[in-house]
């Protein structure tokens, strides 16, 4: 039953999620238009680093990253614990100060992208608030922004229908499982319609089973709501089938060590895509580009 | 034969057994000097009532109704049975009052002076208690924000904090005393000194207690200091501060009974305590006991009856 219920997201149409408004950048119409070939990077890094002191001597989480990220990019992060993909999330989203580089989200500070609400992060943990119900919870970002309770609710209502919660408004999150909670802050991260989505590990801590119906959803509402999407992980196959380009990442200095495209795989997959050739070209080319980050520790 | 069964059998036995022993207890050949039969009859109604308990305890109920029920009905059993042995043990052993007096007497005692337990209870409890509660609660509540926003207030605050609840209540009464006078203000101040602290550092502990991925999201909306305090930090501290009010509501009766000892007009509960048990008159000490007994009992459940409704998401108390 609990499956049953994972697996609807197809009912999506590009209106459902907006706000209404479709304006697929403001940013885009703010900039000169002359040159639509390359259009300005929605996060455009150079020269990144971030250092930070522990017991025993400095600790390298990030070391001279350089990364531009198009419009529209669905772009994974993979790499073993302690390569810096979850500090260097946190650093676009302004949850972790950089010590040197330049990064620019959406052509301002990432500071000023988060003032501005330019994106919505989504936890390891559902971090929903025990004491509000699932409506009340996608309602949270939408109450602090000062929107009309008419406007929440209808927002929230479209939301929960989109990630197949309807039904369950007035339940608490602990009376969920674990994969519709998760759902739920994909919901509340989506209620103010951001342009960008940061997931950190959101699938982590949930079965296979439940993961790659998640999966197929997630990219079914990524190719109808066109948002760029950064998506931390550890698992190869999840970031192969997920991406339109890969970042592999090593630790000690974390540090970017492979890009590779993935967008000839297209942008509508089929979990079935997991067993063809190019698939696994590119899943052949992410474990190697592991194996070399790690070599440096044997 | 069943657990159940055989508690079902026996406890209207056990009833009975009871009604007959007080009845014997109080009857004139028996009082003060009750012979081996009369202790034996009392053992045997003792193990009697301990299987008739253990097979009610054991009970598996099916209706919720009846098992609230029965929840209801074991402790009230329990201590029903207490007091009879107490009843029973000294009155059939002639107990001199002084020592030990008879729950019954305790009763007759406490019915007979409802006028002057009424002005006890409201001298002491509605005056001092609830005042210096209330007082002493949401200054603690006020000052751990304030507290939480700076610093070196925090710091400062919590070790001086530490110092001062660990100062004995018979220390400070005789001082509020000479501060705020005789009437129930100085009691109240009690109360406030003593209540202060298990809020103001319950209070603050729970407001450090919301977890990193919830603050993270508050700071990823931009949200404000008031937005992040009013929709996630005070709730998550909402346990903490109620866990203070149930510590404080049974501490405050406590600062106020003693510091009633230290001077006081001629009314109050610590006061009629004190020279009750001057004159020998230990009867009407125990109805003073009952009545905070009663009273305290009755402040603590209504604190947790509101937590209850309060915290209902708390792991504690998911249904």
């Amino acid at each position: 039953m609990q499956l049953k219920a994972e697996t609807v997201l197809e009912r999506v149409t590009e209106g459902d999620v907006m706000g209404g408004s479709k304006a697929p950048s403001g940013l885009a119409a703010a900039r000169p238009e002359s040159d639509p070939a390359t259009p300005a990077p929605v996060v455009d890094i150079k020269d990144l680093s971030l250092t930070y002191e522990a017991a025993d001597g400095p600790v390298y989480a990030l070391s001279n990253v350089n990364l531009q990220i198009a419009e529209g990019e669905f772009v994974s992060f993979i790499g073993p614990s302690g390569c810096g993909k979850t500090t260097l999330l946190r650093v676009i989203a302004d949850l972790e100060q950089p010590n040197g580089g330049h990064i620019h989200v959406n052509g301002v500070s990432p500071s000023e992208a988060r003032v501005r609400r330019d994106y919505g992060f989504i936890f390891q943990a559902p971090a929903l608030y025990p004491w509000r119900t699932i409506q009340k919870n996608v309602e949270l970002p939408l109450e602090i922004f000062g929107i009309s309770k008419g406007e929440r609710r209808e927002r929230s209502r479209r939301q929960l229908e989109l990630v197949n919660l309807k039904g369950f408004e007035k339940k608490f999150p602990w009376q969920l499982s674990g994969g519709m909670q998760q759902r739920a802050s994909i919901a509340r991260a989506l209620s103010f319609d951001p342009r960008l989505l940061l997931m950190d590990e959101p699938f982590g801590a949930l079965d296979e089973i439940v993961r790659d119906h998640l999966n197929e959803q997630l990219l079914k509402l990524w190719d109808k709501t066109r948002k760029t999407v950064l998506f931390v992980t550890h698992s190869i196959p999840e970031a192969v089938f997920l991406s339109s380009m890969i970042v592999v990442m090593s630790p000690r200095p974390g540090r970017i060590i492979d890009i590779i495209d993935a967008s000839h795989l297209g942008r509508e997959r089929k979990l079935e895509i997991r067993e063809t050739p190019e698939f696994l070209k590119i899943a052949h080319r992410v474990r190697e580009g592991l194996r070399a980050g790690h070599s440096y520790d044997d | 034969m069943t657990g159940f069964h055989r508690g079902g059998i026996l406890a209207p036995f056990v009833l009975l057994g009871w009604i007959y022993a007080l009845i014997l207890a109080h009857s004139p050949n028996v009082a003060g000097q009750a012979g081996p039969v009369f202790w034996a009859f009392v053992s045997a109604l003792w193990l009697a009532a301990a299987v008739a308990l253990n097979g009610l305890s054991n009970l598996r109920l099916k209706t919720p109704g009846a098992r609230r029920f029965l929840g209801l009905c074991i402790p009230i059993l329990f201590g029903a049975f207490l007091f009879f042995l107490w009843e029973v043990i000294v009155v059939g052993a002639g107990v001199p009052s002084v020592l030990m007096p008879a729950p019954s007497a305790i009763g007759s005692r406490f019915a007979a002076s409802l006028p002057v337990l009424l002005e006890d209870f409201l001298q002491t409890f509605v005056k001092s208690v609830l005042s210096g509660y209330m007082i002493g609660c949401l200054s603690g509540f006020l000052v751990a924000i304030v507290a939480d926003r700076i610093p070196f207030l925090r710091r400062g605050l919590l070790p001086l904090g530490n110092f001062v609840a660990a100062l004995p209540v018979i220390g400070i009464a005789p001082i509020m005393v000479m501060w705020f006078g005789f009437d129930w203000p100085s009691k109240a101040a009690v109360v406030v000194v003593m209540t202060f602290f298990p809020m103001l550092v319950n209070t603050v502990a729970g407001l450090a207690a919301a977890g990193r991925l919830e603050r993270d999201l508050m700071r990823s909306y931009a949200a404000g200091y008031w937005t992040t305090l009013f929709k996630l930090r005070l709730p998550v501290a909402l346990p903490f501060i109620f866990n203070a009010l149930k510590i404080n509501s049974t501490l405050a009766l406590i600062g106020a009974i003693v510091a009633e000892f230290f001077g006081t007009p001629i009314v109050g509960m610590g006061f009629r305590i004190s020279i009750e048990v001057a004159r020998m008159s230990l009867d009407m000490v125990w109805a003073e006991i009952a009545l905070a007994a009663i009273a305290g009992s009755l402040f603590y459940g209504l604190v947790a009856l509101v937590e209850r409704g309060a915290t209902f998401w708390h792991p504690s108390y998911r249904t």
